[in-house]
């Protein structure tokens, strides 16, 4: 690892993108024959395909972008390379999980408070039609905001 | 400092000059910028995805014959992309040339297909505006739809510079980010495909 400079792979077949390639659409197909023939659970459906979202954009990092690859002899250029990318898959994940989870499981709750009858002077929810509040629990006529 | 002889002489031609490191190291911090930035349209629309109001739902109107299109296109444009950067390492200035136009002519039928789709699902009843569900799709899909337009743009003017200049340490360095840039959009499809199709037509049927 500390001697791999970006000199050493390019000549000859290039084998390194090949097997990404072919792993790239084992992967894919794989992931949409999980989610549409198969019985598992949704949670289970989740895991597996992002693992394997997750696994494919590793692929490409290492496979064809060559995220390890240093410009100089010390490994300094591909540990700040490694360490920045994911550093923003940390953010990324923080941010899409952090979201969901703030605006679903939380909101769940406001609205169940929302259903009780005596609510209505919520100054955030005057523009709920008066009639539909009950309908769908959850995900009904917010889309117009 | 004076770098310039220093390298052991398989070293490729982008990484030769200080500018060419410089530019590659900061095309990966500007990498992870764009990985925040999509990540915040990902949340948006996986916030929203169920706010359908009176329209359909997505993965109502996502199609797998579609959805497999784009991605076989895009995730081969990818790899021709490596392919191009390979033969650059070898100097081989026309097998670049080649494999990049294979792979501008793999993001050009991408799009094809991105806006076709668009249209199909705009006739369908589902248009930006039709709900907070669709404005988080067209949004999120859209700039990714973006990104690879300027993309095909950009290789393009850079390949222009090859044929002109011939590979260089400046002109390599110029390719190699591109190719970059090109593999980070495949990344970044990979993730529409999961949270935004497959989990979309998976909710949809059950």
């Amino acid at each position: 690892m500390a001697s791999k400079t970006a000199a050493n792979e390019h000549h000859g077949f290039p084998w390194k993108h090949l097997i990404g390639f072919v792993l790239s659409i084992v992967l894919t197909l794989f992931a949409l024959w999980i989610a549409l023939e198969t019985d598992l659970s949704m949670t289970w459906i989740l895991i597996i395909i992002f693992g394997f979202a997750f696994l494919q954009a590793a692929l490409q990092l290492l496979m064809f972008m060559h995220v390890t690859e240093n410009s100089t002899k010390s490994n300094l250029t591909s540990r700040v390379q490694i360490g920045n990318i994911l550093f923003a898959a940390f953010v990324a994940i923080v941010i899409v999980i952090g979201s969901v989870w703030v605006m679903t499981a939380g909101h769940a709750k406001h609205d169940k408070h929302q259903h009780a009858p005596n609510t209505e002077n919520h100054e955030d929810h005057g523009d709920h039609g008066g009639g539909s509040e009950h309908d769908s629990g959850d995900h009904g006529d917010h889309g117009s905001h | 400092m004076a770098h310039a002889e220093t390298h052991d002489p398989n070293t490729p031609l982008e990484y030769r000059s200080e500018t060419g490191r410089l530019n590659i190291l900061g095309f990966w911090i500007f990498l992870g910028a764009e990985i925040a930035l999509f990540a915040t349209l990902f949340a948006t629309y996986m916030v929203l995805e169920h706010r359908i109001a009176d329209g359909p739902s997505p993965g109502e109107l996502f199609e797998v014959k579609s959805l497999l299109i784009q991605t076989f296109l895009l995730l081969t444009s990818s790899f021709t992309c490596g392919l191009a950067v390979h033969e650059m390492r070898r100097q081989n200035v026309k097998g670049l040339i080649t494999w990049m136009a294979i792979t501008l002519g793999l993001g050009l039928g991408f799009l094809y297909f991105e806006i076709e789709e668009f249209l199909h699902f705009i006739h369908e009843g589902a248009n930006i505006g039709t709900s907070a569900a669709w404005s988080g799709f067209f949004v999120l899909v859209g700039t990714h739809g973006a990104h690879v337009t300027f993309g095909i743009f950009w290789v393009t003017m850079v390949l222009i510079q090859v044929a002109k200049r011939g590979l260089t340490p400046a002109t390599s360095a110029k390719v190699f980010i591109t190719s970059l840039y090109w593999h980070f959009l495949d990344v970044v499809w990979i993730f529409i495909f999961t949270a935004v199709y497959l989990m979309g037509m998976v909710m949809h049927n059950g």
